[in-house]
Parts: structure tokens; C-alpha cells; sequence
């Protein structure tokens, strides 16, 4: 049962349309309804459309290799390419990124080698890569915890007076969270240099947004923490980048947090082990489709001349070559070594923690006698 | 009492004086943040006002808003935000002003503060300790007399501790704030104005390891935080009755120092662990499950718990029903079979 059915809630309903540099067809938008921000140079477009384009590949690979065995599980954000890369673009070397589950693209745009993003997804470990050299936590499952993270990393930099900035990735779903909350109020009330970008893809797993909230868009809720909110056209590469730009660059001058709000859809399925024709219409999906974000940065580019067939050909070896990459090393057998189980989680050494290393470690062995006597030991 | 010797520190040594528990804390706080420029501390009033047992009583006056800091109310966004803190470089202290106060960060403590470590393969750790006022007989509302330490001992990459007296309390918080491992730092309200002459800064035994307060030769009862003053209460009084009591403060629960612990059990053949929280499920269950299967054929009784009902925290009124006391504990252990 809904609560509402008798009302018709504000989302989308009284939504404004978001804040687009590109239209659906690939033009301009006239400067009066740029709401301000003014189109990044061609060079960045051509570097953001090269990103989403190999990143689409990769996720359409994992995808593949997800089907076929070869990984426990992996969240497509196939469709949310826009988002995705030009909120790592926006980011300066020094800056840290605070992803979830959805977000390997980011960590791809970011550097992040294939067989370390998916490490965790493979099901080697919990996480692995190398967050210090890369500046991204681990990517975070429970929802919007990673936000309070960002929110204290980018105040302990501030501390430090440090020129960082930290940009975390949330999901729809996600804002409903006590921790979303808790974290734009933290991030308001100390001035921390924190970018929230909330990826609206209008679904949390089946949940459509207006069960979430009943407030006109997200962005909306900035105002109730006293910082600046961008509703924005999420598979808008342009928009997205000139809008996070902006809000890390506020950060960076000591301007506080920013909320900006990307509208966007989730073409596939929460992960491989979700039926989307439960709980939403092709015909939607077909919908979002047409408005694909690559498509709309490629007309631009091409009414442009800025992209070329060779550069197009280019771009597109360079998706095959790290598509091959990613089949490569998931093909490969994982190595785990089960006596690692125990090595990490304490700095501090603890004698139970070796004594059952010990006991495994004499289990893998088949040393059937070395176990039993163990045991016949540690009660006596 | 523990062995104790004084440091050299940054903060020299003091003379003697007399400290209550939260003074001996305080001052454990303040010589940290002098020592170490990276240790921070926040939550909620622990800026002015010196937090509401006065435990930061001072610090904000000494060294200012970025190192001492009020949080908007709200424990998630506290630990949340520690922890980013610690990525950063920083050891953040932080306080849940009381025990039942911490549940709202318990998935920030249990999916992160604890999991942070091994996730990333011993590459991010969180030198973070988490300051939590506990369990009653202080005439508490409800929610403010909880013993809410089983929750945290039985989740893997947290360590847990629990001091009793104020010497304890301020060696055992500076270890804690230096280690590298997050701490869950329960402080027994009760004892928080117990005293002791201290010449600080004092050492007493490291972290992780139990001590014999007392010596005896037929009991050991174990205990901890509030609870330790009241086995000691017992030894007394069962001497009285003939009974020879050794009591072991644990003054850590995670890990358990089943060394100490063990070789007492098998000196005096019977033991019994007293806290306040209900029995079931409880700490004491561990405690009583790993000296059994440890040490079963030193045994000549069962290990007895003498614990809190299993029912919520009673109100100011009929607390004195509920805690373990020196009475109900000779009770119980006059029910073993004495030969």
C-alpha cells in the first residue's frame, strides 16, 4: 500500500527542468538558460566523451563477465557515464573520491587498474586498490555512510589547511538515509570543503523516487542546510562538468559544501540479481535510452568538427584494448590465500587471532592429528 | 593496586595529587594533545561547557576550536566523520555523551570503524577511540545507565576496554589514543568521581592484559569498570566469612587476556564474573565458555555469572534491585558444593 495514494507527490510533477549546457539533440542551450555556467573548452569535451566511452565498454564487459560466472556481482552504471566522469574530471590530483558500489567508471576515469576495481566484485577481497596512491576510499555498500567520511576527511584537510577537496558519490535511494542527512549538516555547520553529487537514477533497486521523498527534486533540500543545491541534467556531460567544477572550486576557496543533484536513469538492473521488468516499463527504459549521454556529447562534438572519424576509430581501440584488458584479468584464476584471513584486522597483534590462524592453517594442511591435538591442548 | 610508574613525557612529571576518574581522564586528554598535534576531539559539548560529566572540562579554553570542537548532535555524523578524519592523518577522540546514546552510530562503528583495517588490507587504518560513558547506579533516566559493552566486544577489529580506577583511566586512554587500532573506551559513570593520588603522567599495566587486584586462593571473581569495586567489596566481606577471594580487574574485554585470567582459574579451581548487563547473551557468557573449554579439568564447580536481570535497565528507583552486590554475589557462590 502507498501512502499516497489519494495525493500526487511534488517529485517529478513540480520538478523544474534541470540545468542542461547540451540538449537532447546535441546543441547549445541559449546562454539565458545556462543558468550561469558557460560550456567547458571542446579539448575538455573531447576528454570527457573519450572517458564515457571507454567506461561504457568496460561496464558493458563486466556486465558480460558477470553473466557469465566470472564475477559474485556487478552494479552497472551503464547510462550514468555522464555523471560518473565528470565528477572525477572535476577533480584535482590532490582531491579524494568517496564512491559506492555503483561508481567502478569513477574509479576507471580515476586510474584505477580493472583487475583492482574488481577484486572486490571477483570476490578476492573485500576492496582493492590503493587508496592512498589513487586518493578514493574504498567503494562504500552501506548507503551514504561514505558521506560522513568525506565530510570528516575534507574537514581534517581544512585543519591542515590543505587545498583538498573531497567529492563523494550518493544515489538516490541513498538521500533517505539518516547518514545523508546528518552529513549535509555536518558539511554546512563546519564549511567543509565537500562536494556531494547524488546521482538521481530514479530507482533504489525497484523503489521509484517519489516513495523516497516528497519534496520537488533533491536539490531542493540544500536550502534546508544552508548550502547551494544544482538540480542538473545528469546525462548533460557538459552541465555536470561545469557544475562540479564550480562547486569544487568553491570548496577548494574556502565557499563550504555544495549538493548537486544529476538527473539520470539506471539502464540496467540494480545488479545481475535484479528482475527490472517487476517494477518498471520497457518502454521507460527505451525512453532513457534515446537520451543517451554519449550520444548527446558525440552530435556536439561532430556539429562541432571536433571529433573526427579517426578520433572516433581512436577512442574506440582504446575501449576494445581495455575491454580485452578486463577479460584478461578476470579470465585469470584469483589467488587467496586463506591464512590472510587473519593478518589484517588488528595492528595490534592478538594471541586468539594467531591461535586460530594456527588451527586453519593445520586444517589446510590435513594434518588431521596436528588439529585434533590443538584442541585435545587447549582444554586441558 | 595495578604497578604503576611515571612516564616521561612532553608534559613532564607532575606532583602528586588527588584526581577523581574524569579528572584523571582529562588530564590523559589534554597530555595527548600535547604530546601528539594530530589527536582532535569532538562531539557533543565537550567544547565550553567540558562535556556533561566534565571530562573535556578545560580543553577548549587550552586549545581552541580546530582541535576542540562542539558536533551538531548526531553520534553517526560524529563517528562518520572520524573516521574521515583518520584517513586524513588525525586521531580524532570523540565522545557518545551515554551508553545508549552510541546506538545511532553503531553502523557507522560496526560496518566501518571496525572493517576499515582489514578491508583495505591493512592500508587504512583508524586510530580513532570512541569515549563511551556506561552502565548505572548514578540515578540515571532511562537510556542513561546501559552496559552496552557485549554489542562491541563481539564485533572482530574493535578493541574494547574498560578502566576502573583513575590510574587505569589515564595510562589506558593514552595508550589507547596512541594506538593504531580503534578503541571503544567505556568509562564507568559510577566511578567517574571515584579518587587516587596520582603523580601523572602515570604508567600502569599496557592495554590488553588483566590484572590480580587482589589475591586469594578459593574464588576468582572477574570483573570490570564499575563492577571491579564491587568485587573487591566481596573479598572483603567473604573473608569475613572464611572465603579466600582473588579478583581480576579485565580492564580489557576485546581481546581477552586468558593467560592472567587462566592461571588464576586453575590456581583456585572456581571463578565467577560479575557485570551489570543482562546474563544472557552477555559478556560474562564468553568469559565463562573460553575458561571452561580452557581450563575444564581445573574445574571443580561451574563458572558462575552474577550479572544484571535480563531486563531493560530499570528506573532510579528500583536500580538497587538490579546491580550485582557483594550479598547477592557470596549468595551465588555459596551455591557451589564446598567440600
Amino acid at each position: 500500500m502507498s501512502l499516497n495514494v489519494e495525493s500526487t507527490p511534488l517529485t517529478a510533477v513540480l520538478a523544474p527542468p534541470p540545468l542542461r549546457l547540451i540538449d537532447d539533440s546535441g546543441n547549445a542551450v541559449l546562454d539565458s538558460e545556462s543558468g550561469g555556467f558557460v560550456l567547458p573548452p571542446i579539448e575538455t569535451l573531447l576528454g570527457l566523451y573519450r572517458q564515457m566511452v571507454v567506461a561504457r565498454r568496460f561496464d558493458v564487459q563486466v556486465t558480460a563477465l558477470t553473466r557469465q560466472g566470472r564475477l559474485a556481482t556487478y552494479p552497472s552504471a551503464l547510462g550514468q557515464e555522464a555523471c560518473e566522469i565528470a565528477a572525477v574530471a572535476a577533480l584535482a590530483p590532490q582531491d579524494w573520491l568517496f564512491p559506492t558500489y555503483r561508481d567502478s567508471i569513477a574509479l576507471l576515469a580515476r586510474g584505477v587498474e580493472p583487475k583492482d576495481i574488481l577484486a572486490s566484485f571477483r570476490g578476492d577481497w573485500h576492496s582493492g586498490y590503493d587508496y592512498q596512491q589513487h586518493r578514493i576510499a574504498p567503494q562504500a555498500t552501506p548507503l551514504a555512510t561514505q558521506a560522513l567520511h568525506a565530510v570528516g576527511l575534507a574537514t581534517a584537510a581544512k585543519l591542515k589547511r590543505d587545498d583538498t577537496v573531497a567529492l563523494t558519490l550518493l544515489g538516490d535511494g541513498a538521500t533517505s538515509e539518516g547518514d545523508a542527512h546528518e552529513a549535509f549538516n555536518f558539511a554546512a555547520v563546519w564549511q567543509a570543503p565537500v562536494v556531494f553529487v547524488v546521482q538521481n537514477n530514479q530507482f533504489a533497486i525497484s523503489v521509484p523516487l517519489d516513495k523516497q521523498m516528497a519534496c520537488r527534486t533533491i536539490a531542493d533540500k540544500a536550502i534546508g542546510y544552508g548550502m547551494p543545491g544544482f538540480y542538473v541534467d545528469g546525462n548533460d556531460a557538459a552541465a555536470m562538468y561545469a557544475v562540479v567544477s564550480a562547486a569544487v572550486d568553491r570548496a577548494r576557496n574556502g565557499g563550504g559544501p555544495t549538493l548537486i543533484e544529476g538527473l539520470t536513469y539506471r539502464i540496467e538492473a540494480h545488479t545481475n540479481s535484479d528482475d527490472p521488468t517487476r517494477y518498471r516499463k520497457t518502454a521507460d527504459v527505451d525512453l532513457w535510452r534515446s537520451r543517451d549521454p554519449i550520444e548527446r556529447l558525440e552530435k556536439y562534438l561532430i556539429a562541432q568538427g571536433a571529433l573526427s572519424n579517426d578520433e572516433r576509430a581512436d577512442i574506440a581501440a582504446a575501449a576494445e584494448t581495455l575491454a580485452a584488458t578486463t577479460r584478461e584479468c578476470m579470465t585469470e584464476q584469483a589467488v587467496v590465500d586463506p591464512l590472510e584471513l587473519f593478518e589484517h584486522v588488528y595492528a595490534t597483534p592478538r594471541t586468539a587471532l594467531a591461535e586460530q590462524r594456527a588451527f586453519l592453517a593445520a586444517e589446510l594442511d590435513g594434518d588431521a592429528e596436528a588439529s585434533a591435538g590443538e584442541n585435545e591442548k587447549s582444554t586441558r | 593496586m595495578s604497578p604503576q610508574q611515571t612516564l616521561e613525557t612532553g608534559t613532564g612529571v607532575r606532583a602528586p595529587e588527588n584526581l577523581t576518574l574524569a579528572a584523571a581522564l582529562n588530564a590523559a586528554i589534554r597530555d595527548a594533545m600535547v604530546d601528539d598535534p594530530t589527536v582532535v576531539l569532538f562531539g557533543e559539548d565537550v567544547g565550553p561547557l567540558g562535556g556533561v560529566f566534565r571530562v573535556t572540562d578545560g580543553l577548549y579554553a587550552e586549545f581552541g576550536e580546530t582541535r576542540v570542537s562542539d558536533s551538531p548532535l548526531a553520534e553517526a555524523g560524529i563517528v562518520g566523520t572520524a573516521i574521515g578524519m583518520a584517513m586524513y592523518g588525525l586521531r580524532p577522540v570523540v565522545e557518545m555523551q551515554f551508553d545508549a546514546f552510541s546506538y545511532p552510530a553503531f553502523q557507522q562503528i560496526v560496518s566501518h570503524v571496525a572493517k576499515m583495517r582489514n578491508r583495505t588490507r591493512g592500508k587504512v587504518s583508524l586510530p580513532i577511540v570512541i569515549r563511551i560513558p556506561y552502565a548505572g547506579d548514578i540515578g540515571g533516566v532511562e537510556h542513561h545507565s546501559d552496559s552496552s559493552e557485549a554489542y562491541w566486544t563481539a564485533t572482530p577489529g574493535l578493541t574494547v576496554v574498560s578502566p576502573s580506577n583513575p590510574a587505569d583511566a589515564y595510562s589506558m586512554l593514552r595508550e589507547a589514543i596512541a594506538s593504531d587500532d580503534p578503541v571503544i573506551f567505556m568509562e564507568p559513570k559510577s566511578r567517574y568521581w571515584s579518587k587516587a593520588s596520582l603523580a601523572l603522567p602515570v604508567q600502569t599495566e599496557p592495554l590488553n592484559r588483566a590484572v590480580v587486584l587482589r589475591e586469594g586462593s578459593d574464588v576468582t571473581l572477574i570483573a570490570y569498570g564499575p563492577t571491579v569495586k564491587t568485587a573487591l567489596a566481596t573479598a572483603e566481606q567473604g573473608l569475613a566469612e572464611g572465603l579466600s577471594i582473588e579478583v581480576i580487574d579485565l580492564r580489557t574485554l576485546s581481546p581477552f587476556d586468558d593467560e592472567t585470567v587462566g592461571a588464576s582459574v586453575r590456581k583456585t579451581g572456581r571463578a565467577a564474573i560479575v557485570h551489570e548487563a543482562a546474563q544472557f547473551g552477555g559478556y560474562g557468557a564468553e568469559v565463562a565458555a573460553r575458561l571452561t573449554e580452557r581450563n575444564f579439568f581445573y574445574l571443580a564447580a561451574p563458572i558462575l555469572r552474577i550479572t544484571g536481570f535480563d531486563i531493560p535497565y530499570p528506573s532510579p528507583k528500583l536500580e538497587e534491585y538490579f546491580l550485582p552486590t557483594p550479598d547477592r554475589i557470596l549468595a551465588a557462590l555459596s551455591t557451589w558444593e564446598w567440600s
